[in-house]
């Protein structure tokens, strides 16, 4: 078994979804995550506030430098993700064709670099 | 221009080997086996060992241990059986040494149990499955294409750069990068199920079709290595063919590249100039390709599941019949192209259609047509655009459209090919 990063982006400057809307994300998303769950796959997972949220800290010559909002050189931001477990990439593209059904937005799929131990 | 060399992999060139184990042998005799057999002896030590890299490195040292001792020891009676036993052995023994190293013995043993009979169909299963992981949608379609000549092929790094008008490096950074995805994602080797195939295979026929095209159009480069490229993309037609004899897909493209390069050597002059369909001489078509590409287009109407290579194979197969350009039945040509557009209604086809009723005699309806599409960038767009201009006698605007299409081509013949169109109407 690997570990795949199902992540969900938002691009900078995109529109805020209108209430509806997200209900009905919020709705799809819950089904997934259940189907996800039985089929033993599920890891961990869930949405992220806003980027405007985020705080940054990064060491810079033996300095610990803290700043507002989110990494400023990435045009686009995370806005959740999932971890699951699958056998291949073939398995883990198929949750994925599912979550961006449920979540509505691209989600990128990525292996993690170490095994599980077993 | 060279003269083309007539192509190993047309008809008549058998899969197996036909070298004589007592002849003398050279190390080019060895190259065209590793060209013919290293595809197959990888793709099932791919299976064997879940590797590419070891899989690669072993059928390499075999081929180097081949050139060492099949000049004196004779070519096995099997090469492809020894070539794929001694890699395997290779690689059971690399593996040997690393497992000692990180205490892996037992996984090596289990990878690869001794002496197992090497059967050809599991062998060809193998390559299908490998095909399937090189066409992979997770990969671009540049790394697509490198995998598949590579691996599937049996091509050298620096064959596909320079027919791809790349650098080694670059090329060899694309296929590294290729492989070490496949291995990271973990991109499974697997023949996909019925439910997936018809999402898969189409990346699968597009990057055959690809290869084919690059060598028959040739965007630019030497010829000859052109012709090898279209010459392996009907090798590998035959081989998905004979793999998946059930899919009237693969039929079709196999035809359509088959009915397409019975008319390589007529579309080329003495001079190296384009000769255009209608003025080829059609007695230097190669008979022997377009009754093999005739006799699959007929299985695929008995068969009577249709797709877009299919489409153009017939409509391939119906100019293949016409003995001279008067007598091509248009208006079958034109019932095909429809067809074509229910399932492919892309403005490429549609451009071709156009033609098609320009041939039927109603010129002013084709350019109609043609002047609709938003195909500007397209080189012949312009150019179908200024023979239906020239044949109405609008001349001038003809000229400019020629010299327009020549601006959009880096292929040197057919710029040459629409300035000599332009310098004529």
């Amino acid at each position: 078994m690997s570990q795949y990063l199902l992540s969900v982006y938002y691009v900078d400057g995109q529109e805020e979804p209108s209430g509806e809307v997200l209900e009905r994300m919020y709705a799809q998303v819950d089904v997934f995550n259940q189907k996800i769950q039985d089929a033993g796959a599920w890891v961990f997972g869930g949405g992220l506030h806003t980027p405007d949220t985020a705080t940054v800290v990064r060491s810079e010559n033996s300095q610990i430098i803290t700043t507002d909002g989110p990494f400023p050189e990435a045009k686009e931001q995370i806005g959740g993700f999932w971890v699951i477990e699958a056998n291949d990439l073939d398995e883990a593209l198929d949750w994925a064709r599912q979550a961006t059904v449920a979540c509505e937005g691209p989600v990128e799929v990525r292996p993690f670099q170490d095994e599980p131990e077993a | 221009m060279r003269r083309p060399r007539r192509s190993t992999a047309l008809p008549g060139r058998t899969r197996g080997l036909s070298l004589d184990g007592t002849s003398h042998l050279d190390q080019d005799d060895i190259a065209q086996v590793f060209r013919a057999e290293s595809g197959r002896a990888v793709a099932t030590l791919v299976r064997r060992f879940g590797d590419i890299d070891i899989a690669e490195e072993a059928v390499q040292e075999a081929f180097v241990e081949a050139v060492r001792r099949w000049p004196e020891s004779g070519v096995p009676p099997s090469p492809a059986g020894w070539i794929i036993t001694t890699a395997r052995n290779r690689a059971v023994d690399r593996l040997r040494r690393e497992a000692k190293r990180d205490d892996r013995q037992r996984q090596a043993h289990e990878m690869a149990p001794p002496d197992e009979p090497t059967q050809i169909h599991i062998v060809e299963d193998d390559q299908l499955r490998l095909m399937f992981t090189c066409c992979h949608p997770a990969l671009n379609v540049e790394a697509q294409v490198a995998l598949t000549l590579k691996l599937i092929g049996g091509l050298q790094t620096s064959e596909i750069a320079r027919a791809f008008m790349t650098s080694e490096t670059t090329m060899a950074q694309r296929l590294v990068r290729a492989k070490k995805k496949i291995k990271e994602a973990k991109i499974p080797y697997r023949i996909p199920g019925a439910s997936e195939l018809p999402d898969r295979l189409g990346p699968v026929l597009a990057v055959v079709y690809l290869i084919f095209n690059e060598g028959y159009v040739a965007s630019s480069g030497d010829g000859l290595i052109r012709q090898d490229l279209s010459a392996e993309a009907i090798r590998l037609g035959r081989l998905l063919a004979r793999l998946m004899p059930d899919e009237p897909e693969v039929a079709g493209l196999l035809a359509l590249m088959l009915l397409t390069e019975s008319r390589r050597v007529a579309r080329v002059d003495s001079a190296g100039n384009i000769v255009t369909l209608g003025d080829q001489d059609r007695s230097r078509w190669n008979r022997d390709l377009i009754a093999e590409g005739q006799e699959i287009v007929r299985a695929c109407i008995r068969r009577n599941t249709p797709g877009p290579y299919q489409y153009q194979a017939a409509i391939s197969a119906v100019h293949a019949d016409a003995p001279t350009a008067e007598t091509t039945d248009w208006p079958q040509i034109m019932a095909l192209y429809d067809q074509l557009l229910t399932v492919s209604p892309t403005p490429v086809v549609e451009l071709n259609r156009a033609i098609a009723i320009a041939e039927t005699g109603r010129v002013e309806a084709a350019l109609e047509d043609v002047e609709r599409l938003d195909l500007e960038d397209y080189y012949l767009w312009h150019a179908t655009r200024a023979e239906l201009l020239g044949r109405l006698g609008r001349t001038e605007e003809a000229r400019a459209a020629f010299l327009a299409g020549a601006e959009l081509t880096d292929n040197r013949a057919e710029q040459r090919h629409l300035r000599r169109k332009a310098g004529r109407v």
